[in-house]
């Protein structure tokens, strides 16, 4: 079969920025940020006090108390959303759509809210015995399989995880088992949830955590802030999102992979502007048809200043025609969702021709000399968009859209 | 010849960074130890350890040789020093 082009006919986020897109868009096109002091751990125990929590999630809301039991809260956001997705596309599910349809989510850690809890029983209160439901609520594929159970999907599912970029990652398989017509339909994207003492005291000792906030690019930046939530896509070939009348929110055109082979942690400029290009040619592309980028855009000094020269590799003179944000500044790196999240920014984006902003920019950086759309979202109409994710491990993983 | 808190900062570098104490001074650089920056944070850790004390990652930063990290332990040992708390962010 021919490559057919694949439309993104349902989104659902649930985030720092609140429980739905709606939500979501709106605060990014304010320039508001869901950055706040840490709620779920005693942050007077950590050399930083804030992070970008989801605000008052009430599970009841959600799930009745045996799902409750069997799902961690990563789990639990990855359903929310895809709920909010499978609702929005509109999909009609028949016998033999369900066999047709792919589910591929990315998740960093899985179920470690409940692993820190587990080891909190153990350890430290000696118990002899933890949580029954601790294996399947750990297990990374929590949320894939119970998006399974819940719309009878019985196709290919499965999750995975390359730490800040698995949901690019997960997103970019999902698109290219529709476009080659493995599938004809798929709910992708990524969760995550962080905020137990046990993870956080891992990051700190990273000393890459802001103790303030999160301002990518600025010359003062002084760190990531970490997120927590989820996003899920739903793919389906472009002729058959037209055919039944689907709302259709974007086109997924490109994919790009690659490795750094260079360092456990720091960033190679080289490997991230290999994935740039790789995801140009997927998408038959040439530099100069990107108009934005949703950068990866973590606030730490090595990330943005080696992305922007990654940037400059890959588009040279054009770098100062495009225009580049980070919305990590208002939604914060949310590891395993944050590529699903910048996903839905970065679509919202070109549809509506409102570019979001970096929020919390203070002063320009020499080192980041691009138009990062500082503070203020800007009125501008794009054409095709790329999301990037550039992971610890030196693994890269970038999406290019376009507007319908 | 090095005191007592040099000594104790040599052979903590030695040991994490598995080389002998003997190649370090208090003139070493940490670009001449080839200590990178996963290096680093895992220096900071051991030192933190050794000395029970929390060194804030604004200082860590700043920390490119023997004698930085020396002069910075023997301040934050001095009486009232306090380890840097984070800012909170107003919502």
């Amino acid at each position: 079969m021919a490559n057919r082009r694949v439309a993104v006919t349902g989104m659902g986020v649930i985030s720092a920025l609140g429980e739905n897109t709606a939500e979501f868009w709106q605060a990014l096109i304010e320039g508001r940020s869901g950055i706040r002091p840490i709620q779920a751990v005693d942050r007077t125990q950590f050399r930083f006090q804030n992070g970008a929590e989801v605000q008052n999630y009430n599970p009841s809301k959600y799930f009745d108390e045996k799902d409750q039991s069997l799902l961690d809260r990563f789990a639990q956001f990855a359903v929310v959303a895809a709920r909010e997705a499978v609702h929005d596309a509109d999909v009609e599910w028949t016998t033999d759509l369900k066999e047709r349809t792919a589910i591929v989510t990315g998740s960093c850690v899985g179920g470690q809210q409940t692993e820190d809890e587990g080891f909190v029983s153990l350890y430290k209160n000696g118990s002899p015995r933890v949580n029954p439901f601790t294996i399947p609520r750990i297990m990374g594929n929590g949320g894939a399989s119970r998006i399974s159970v819940e719309f009878g999907v019985v196709g290919p599912t499965y999750t995975v995880s390359t730490a800040c970029s698995s949901a690019n990652h997960a997103i970019g398989q999902a698109f290219w088992m529709v476009r080659s017509g493995m599938v004809d339909l798929a709910l992708t994207g990524g969760s995550e949830a962080i905020f137990s003492m046990g993870f956080l005291k891992a990051w700190e000792a990273m000393r890459v955590v802001s103790p303030d906030t999160c301002r990518p690019f600025s010359k003062d930046r002084r760190g990531i802030i970490l997120g927590e939530g989820g996003a899920m896509l739903v793919l389906e070939p472009l002729e058959a999102a037209r055919a039944r009348g689907a709302t259709i929110y974007g086109e997924l055109v490109g994919f790009g992979m690659s490795s750094d082979a260079f360092h456990i942690t720091q960033p190679s400029p080289d490997g991230a502007a290999r994935a740039m290009r790789s995801a140009l040619c997927d998408g038959g592309l040439v530099a100069e048809q990107i108009g934005y980028i949703n950068a990866h855009g973590t606030g730490t000094a090595a990330n943005d200043a080696t992305e922007t020269a990654s940037i400059r590799k890959v588009f040279g003179a054009h770098s100062d025609k495009l225009a580049v944000s980070s919305t990590k500044s208002m939604h914060g790196h949310a590891l395993g969702a944050a590529g699903a999240l910048e996903a839905v920014a970065t679509l919202h984006a070109l549809r509506r021709g409102i570019l979001p902003p970096t929020a919390n920019y203070m002063a320009a950086d020499p080192a980041c000399d691009l138009d990062v759309i500082p503070n203020e979202a800007r009125k501008q109409s794009v054409e095709f968009g790329m999301s990037n994710s550039f992971a610890f491990g030196g693994l890269n993983a970038v999406l290019v859209f376009r507007r319908v | 010849m090095p005191d007592d808190l040099e000594q104790r900062v040599i052979s903590v570098i030695a040991a994490t960074q598995h080389i002998p104490a003997d190649t370090i001074t208090i003139d070493s650089t940490f670009e001449e130890l080839k200590i990178d920056s996963l290096d680093g944070i895992n220096i900071l850790f051991a030192v933190e350890n050794e000395f029970n004390l929390n060194i804030p990652d604004e200082a860590a930063q700043k920390i490119r040789s023997v004698r930085e990290m020396v002069d910075g332990i023997r301040k934050l040992m001095e009486p009232g020093e306090e380890g840097q708390a984070g800012v909170p962010v107003s919502a």
